[in-house]
């Protein structure tokens, strides 16, 4: 990547020193690393179980629908669960602050170095 | 006779409106962002679609419905792997890629680090995760091909993947992002058109019963209540079940270190949009593997599986096809005929869009990041370097044509895992050491990348897979001392081990400075590239 225009960088670090971008950041990482930690663990619980504690999921819940299945099913809606907390939770708690911080950058001289005709 | 007419002319069809779509974009590339990422102007919703399209390749499309056909229960659970991996993607890179790079993987790599090694290494890890898949669908697309057409001659297979390999080099030659996009949005709604269609089909059969449907199924394999419980084909003794947690390893780590979902994510114009195109796709392919599971179990009670049947000599995948035309109202029925065509036709469809997103990423990372970056040092035009990643992909693409008549012997899910747990343990650790820790250098992502891939392949290459066993590659010879199929479990660590002792080892660098703007770009978007404005 070529190098940004020169004054860029005291730029970024201006937007780094602000409280509003500290508190973008630890907004951020409050909501993705409890995430991912409990979506890796009940990930790799499904994997232990499915190994490990066959009696378990053989066990049948309603007609020929085991533990197992449903087991594998929660998967799924786990899936679509965070993830729509976390479309929820950006929108309301980190875009805010990203686009009041990226227009501040812009109007302190912009950097869109694409090629616009 | 009938049948395989119809095949073809449908075949034809969607040769025809792929290659009529690339002679559009064609027209519409003029900058390097139009050919590399599509002008950055597809919406959330488009990119979704083609991330969708990208993903659901003929392995998970024939392969899933397939083993599930066969093994029940287990063949399931790759399509949650497949489709939990997408949360890693979500939370962790999609967004914070799109802010900080411009066209690949090692944009953002080479945002705080020295440009020529961690370039060098990125490219390569591309290339051989690229190669890695482009095989196992182009190997895929021959035998497939051959199957519906209901001929088995190795002079068909040859002839398919030589023109599957035709058909690619001109999707991204001319069409570049634009048009290998736009090929994959197609796709993807076919595909989840034909399966929604054949899973209806199926729910009607059982009075949209989910239990009926899955004991009709068991009833049928022959196995009873085992076939829906976990133990028919993963963890039978002690090495497999962590085979199993290896393989499980990963497909949830692996989709976010894929090169070329990666770059999908440069095409929209802001993060956000990077974001809904994630979410799109996590709504798509969670769909289209809760369909597999309709059209696996559906498979195993309406179709024949047993021994010698086609399904099994197949290794299932002629599952769906077969399905299709069961449902459509059997074989030699009008209906059946249609829909056994028209899901060979989708099948055909995935196949052309997966390998071009494939043959773009690697073209891109030739031309991006070895050719204007290592070899000229940034002393190229945007024309040179585009003309060199349309050279790079013929080049790629007679490359997997030759590699691909010889490799027919091997494993297309092997072909694929392998892909899984290299990006996994070489790509992966590397972008998360990059975004979130400061003190990461240049020297701890070489290590990472290539420590990384050296212990998947190198792994392998130890395995039961090649050597040892009578479904070995060389069942003759022994030198498997690695006990598992699939190198995950130890090869992440390494990957992880290697970036983090190369970093201790290679001392302090300027770039720690350039990682508070990567920080800053990557979480607010200030200073990202911006759409194409035509």
């Amino acid at each position: 990547m070529s190098d940004p225009l020169p004054g860029t960088g005291e730029r970024y670090a201006a937007l780094a020193a602000r409280p509003e971008f500290t508190e973008l950041r630890r907004r951020y990482l409050r909501f993705v690393v409890p995430a991912t930690i409990t979506f890796m663990a009940w990930y790799v619980l499904y994997v232990a179980c499915n190994n490990w504690a066959r009696g378990f999921m053989n066990q049948q819940v309603v007609g020929h629908v085991n533990v197992a299945v449903v087991f594998g099913l929660l998967q799924f809606v786990s899936t679509f669960g965070i993830a729509v907390l976390y479309a929820r939770y950006s929108t309301r708690r980190l875009d805010p602050l990203a686009e009041q911080l990226n227009q501040e950058f812009e109007s302190d001289g912009g950097t869109g170095r694409e090629v616009r005709r | 006779m009938n049948n395989q007419v119809l095949i073809v002319v449908l075949f034809l069809a969607v040769v025809a409106l792929t290659l009529g779509i690339t002679i559009w974009a064609s027209r519409q590339n003029r900058s390097a962002a139009d050919y590399y990422a599509g002008g950055r102007s597809f919406s959330g919703f488009q990119n979704g679609l083609a991330i969708g399209g990208d993903y659901m390749s003929a392995a998970s499309f024939l392969g899933i419905s397939g083993s599930i056909a066969l093994y029940g229960y287990d063949g399931f659970l790759y399509s949650i792997g497949f489709l939990v991996a997408w949360l890693v993607a979500l939370l962790l890179v999609a967004e914070l890629l799109r802010n900080s790079g411009r066209y690949t993987m090692a944009d953002q790599l080479a945002y705080r680090m020295k440009q020529v090694p961690v370039r060098s290494a990125a490219a390569l890890s591309t290339i051989v995760v690229s190669i890695f898949y482009l095989l196992a669908q182009m190997v895929g697309a021959g035998s497939l091909v051959s199957l519906l057409l209901g001929v088995d001659s190795p002079a068909l297979k040859n002839t398919v993947i030589a023109v599957v390999g035709l058909l690619m080099i001109i999707y991204v030659t001319f069409g570049g992002m634009k048009g290998t996009t736009w090929v994959q949005i197609v796709k993807a709604v076919l595909l989840m058109v034909g399966s929604l269609l054949i899973s209806l089909l199926v729910l009607a059969k059982f009075g949209f019963n989910l239990s009926a449907l899955l004991g009709a199924a068991a009833e049928r394999s022959g196995k009873g209540e085992a076939f829906l419980q976990p133990g028919q084909l993963y963890g039978r003794d002690l090495v497999g079940q962590f085979d199993f947690l290896s393989l499980g390893l990963a497909l949830v780590l692996g989709t976010a270190g894929l090169p070329h979902i990666l770059i999908r994510f440069y095409t929209t114009p802001t993060a956000k949009a990077a974001r809904k195109s994630v979410l799109w796709a996590i709504g798509l392919i969670g769909s289209f593997y809760l369909m597999t599971l309709v059209l696996g179990f559906g498979a195993a009670a309406l179709v024949e599986t047993g021994q010698g049947s086609p399904v099994a000599t197949s290794a299932g995948n002629v599952a769906s096809p077969l399905l299709a035309e069961a449902v459509g109202g059997g074989e030699g029925s009008l209906g059946g005929s249609v829909l056994l065509a028209l899901i060979s036709a989708v099948a055909f469809a995935t196949i052309l869009a997966v390998v071009a997103g494939l043959t773009l990423t690697s073209a891109t990372s030739v031309a991006h990041d070895l050719y204007a970056t290592v070899w000229k040092k940034g002393q190229v035009t945007e024309k040179q370097e585009v003309r060199t990643a349309r050279v790079a992909a013929i080049v790629i693409g007679v490359v997997a044509i030759a590699l691909a008549i010889p490799a027919q012997s091997l494993n297309i899910a092997f072909l694929v895992a392998l892909a899984f747990a290299t990006a996994a343990s070489a790509n992966l650790p590397t972008l998360i050491y990059n975004l979130f820790w400061r003190r990461f250098n240049t020297r701890g992502a070489c290590w990472s990348i290539y420590g990384g891939l050296i212990a998947s392949v190198g792994l392998v290459l130890f395995s039961p897979v090649v050597s040892g066993g009578p479904r070995s590659l060389i069942p003759s010879v022994d030198f498997a001392w690695f006990p598992l199929n699939n190198p995950g479990l130890v090869s992440i660590p390494i990957g992880f081990l290697c970036g983090y002792l190369g970093t201790l080892l290679g001392g302090r660098e300027a770039g720690e400075d350039r990682y508070t703007e990567l920080q800053v770009r990557s979480l607010t978007g200030a200073g990202a590239e911006k759409a194409v404005q035509h």
